[in-house]
């Protein structure tokens, strides 16, 4: 430990939050394997028309349920659309939910967080609002949402994303709550630095390293959540392919075809797990106080 | 105590009142007209309207909270609109399984987690602890439902050694019973374990790096005394609050679960309910699911007293 310690104290360099992240993932390899299953999976996405894919909504009843062969690497479902094309596709559906909800809960959850931290008579009503959105069970309020609203994908991102904010501003508020009473603090309220400039130049920087940890597992999460949402039949609308929902199709017929379920299971596994591990890195990066032991 | 017990007890009215504020108005606060999007695509306007009356949709918002949280006071959640039952006595044929799984699951993974994480942290560095430190990682990462099906898949399907679905009530034979709550157990299970492994392992790894540990230790007591003595007791207040925390995971995961394993409890009703749009009994299942999460993580505030007495309140 002594001589990795004494390894990490370099002169300080322009970005001292750059330089720890670059120097954590050189020490914790599994997160740099993170980042390059995420590349690829991104990549993947993006490139998804160019990758051998044929129109994954094509249907074609003759060549329904066949097996996984050289002509249909994944096999095909039961209205005879090419599972791997589908699979492939699906990816720009769990990697978009995952990326626009932890964006969104990260930059909603912040800015109630800071209003909580600073407005000081709002706490109490917003922190029991959090409390009582907190004591619902996150899969349950994403379906309660769901149920009322149409099934869309801008729908499954907002639901998702109401369940994540609490935790957000959970957050938020207790650096806020630390940080306004740091002695820098006090001295730039004594020069007569008004409360939005506080907020911006000294308040604001100390939260994105723990935003940026917490937004990883937060697109982690929401990845999760959006398979088990369309499963359950109350998620990404059906003529999206998205991989809950190759899967949900699948589920009837798993005796019989279930690489249905485990092609588009396992890449869903390796995408979450490849933003897990980058998010452990992250945070032995970035949060040596919670790091130590995780 | 008791000062303490009463304190804590009516701190939860307000959070419970907040989740049924809150499960309440989500039928406002959507955007549309939620009596359309329940009814469906191939409504008529006298469904519509009908459900609309039946949600009481057409009366002024505090009125209907009003009666509603009355209603709820005295243990009528109101009537399901598929079924026209009313939704307690839903949830009440159904809590049997779904209770049965979850203590099933409560023993299975508390039973594996915390010996895993204490022997983790013990052989810290080591190959074993590696080994339960990726099996953490992984265990956060894959769905529950892909787990469930890939172990239908071996021990079911292949193997032959338990059933692929079903449930059968206690009162049948504790082995019938306990053979169709085998899978979806250790299916349901394993994010929890993963969870309770992890903290396990981290609070233990700083309870080691204790000087009474080094004491007990240098006096040459054997090291299963140090460990379960000394560290795992000091460690046992973190580990019973990640307990309760993650009681969350569990009740989202019964949803699932029960869906792939067909067995008939209230995670099961939750998604009949979903398919058909059946609002008050969503309703329902999410008032009382929360009630327990709040009630459980009460009671494990509670419990600190037991696991440790310096502990005053």
């Amino acid at each position: 430990m002594a001589i990795i310690a004494a390894d990490s104290v370099k002169p300080a360099s322009r970005s001292p939050t750059w330089t720890r992240i670059k120097d954590a993932l050189r020490r914790h390899p599994t997160a740099i394997l993170g980042a390059v299953v995420l590349a690829l999976l991104i990549l993947m996405a993006v490139l998804a028309p160019h990758l051998g894919t044929v129109d994954p909504q094509a249907i074609s009843p003759i060549r329904r349920l066949r097996r996984p062969s050289e002509s249909y690497w994944f096999g095909t479902d039961m209205l005879g659309r090419d599972v791997y094309s589908r699979v492939v596709y699906g990816a720009r559906v769990s990697l978009a939910v995952g990326l626009t909800v932890a964006v969104l809960a990260t930059l909603i959850g912040l800015a109630i967080g800071l209003v909580t931290g600073f407005v000081r008579w709002l706490d109490g009503i917003l922190m029991r609002v959090m409390d009582g959105l907190m004591s619902i069970p996150g899969v349950l309020l994403a379906i309660a949402l769901m149920a009322l609203t149409k099934a869309s994908l801008e729908n499954v991102i907002l639901a998702i994303t109401v369940t994540e904010v609490p935790r957000v501003v959970r957050l938020i508020r207790s650096l806020v709550l630390t940080l306004r009473e740091q002695p820098y603090v006090d001295a730039a309220v004594a020069a007569g630095t008004r409360t939005p400039a506080i907020l911006i130049r000294h308040i604001l920087p100390n939260t994105i390293a723990p935003l940026l940890v917490q937004g990883t597992y937060i697109c982690a999460s929401a990845m999760l959540t959006e398979a088990i949402l369309s499963f359950l039949g109350a998620g990404t609308p059906p003529n999206i392919p998205s991989w809950g929902n190759i899967m949900a199709e699948g589920r009837s017929l798993f005796q019989i075809a279930n690489y249905l379920i485990f092609f588009p299971g396992i890449f869903l596994s390796l995408a979450v797990l490849s933003v897990n591990l980058l998010g452990d890195g992250l945070r032995d990066a970035l949060d040596p106080r919670l790091a130590r032991n995780m | 105590m008791l000062g303490y017990v009463i304190r804590r007890l009516l701190a939860t009215i307000p959070v419970i009142g907040m989740v049924a504020f809150f499960v309440f108005s989500l039928l406002y606060l959507t955007p549309g007209d939620p009596a359309a999007v329940i009814a469906g695509d191939i409504a008529t306007n006298e469904d519509i309207e009908r459900i609309r009356q039946k949600l009481g949709l057409d009366q002024p918002f505090l009125t209907r909270f009003g009666t509603w949280a009355w209603a709820v006071l005295h243990g009528d959640l109101g009537i399901s609109i598929f079924t026209n039952l009313p939704v307690t006595q839903l949830i009440g044929q159904r809590v049997g399984p779904t209770l049965s799984l979850a203590l099933c699951t409560l023993f299975v993974a508390v039973a594996i987690s915390v010996p895993l994480g204490v022997f983790a942290a013990w052989k810290a560095g080591r190959l074993v602890d590696r080994l339960v430190m990726l099996f953490s990682v992984l265990g956060f990462s894959m769905p529950v439902f892909v787990l469930a099906y890939m172990l239908i898949y071996l021990f079911a399907i292949e193997l032959d050694w338990l059933p692929v679905q079903g449930y059968t009530p206690l009162r049948e034979g504790l082995w019938a019973w306990l053979r169709h709550l085998i899978l979806p157990s250790i299916a349901l299970g394993t994010i929890y374990i993963a969870l309770i492994a992890r903290i396990t392992r981290a609070t233990m790894l700083e309870i080691l790096a204790q000087d009474y540990v080094r004491t007990a230790h240098a006096k040459g007591l054997a090291p299963n005394a140090v460990l379960m003595r000394h560290a795992l007791k000091n460690a046992a207040v973190p580990i019973v609050t990640v307990i309760g925390i993650g009681v969350a995971l569990l009740i989202s995961g019964v949803v699932v679960t029960e869906s792939v394993f067909a067995i008939p409890g209230i995670g099961r009703l939750t998604v009949d309910a979903i398919l058909r749009r059946d609002y008050p009994i969503i309703q329902g299942v999410i008032l009382l699911f929360s009630a327990v999460y709040v009630l459980v993580n009460l009671l494990v505030d509670l419990s600190y007293k037991l696991f440790d007495p310096r502990i005053q309140y």
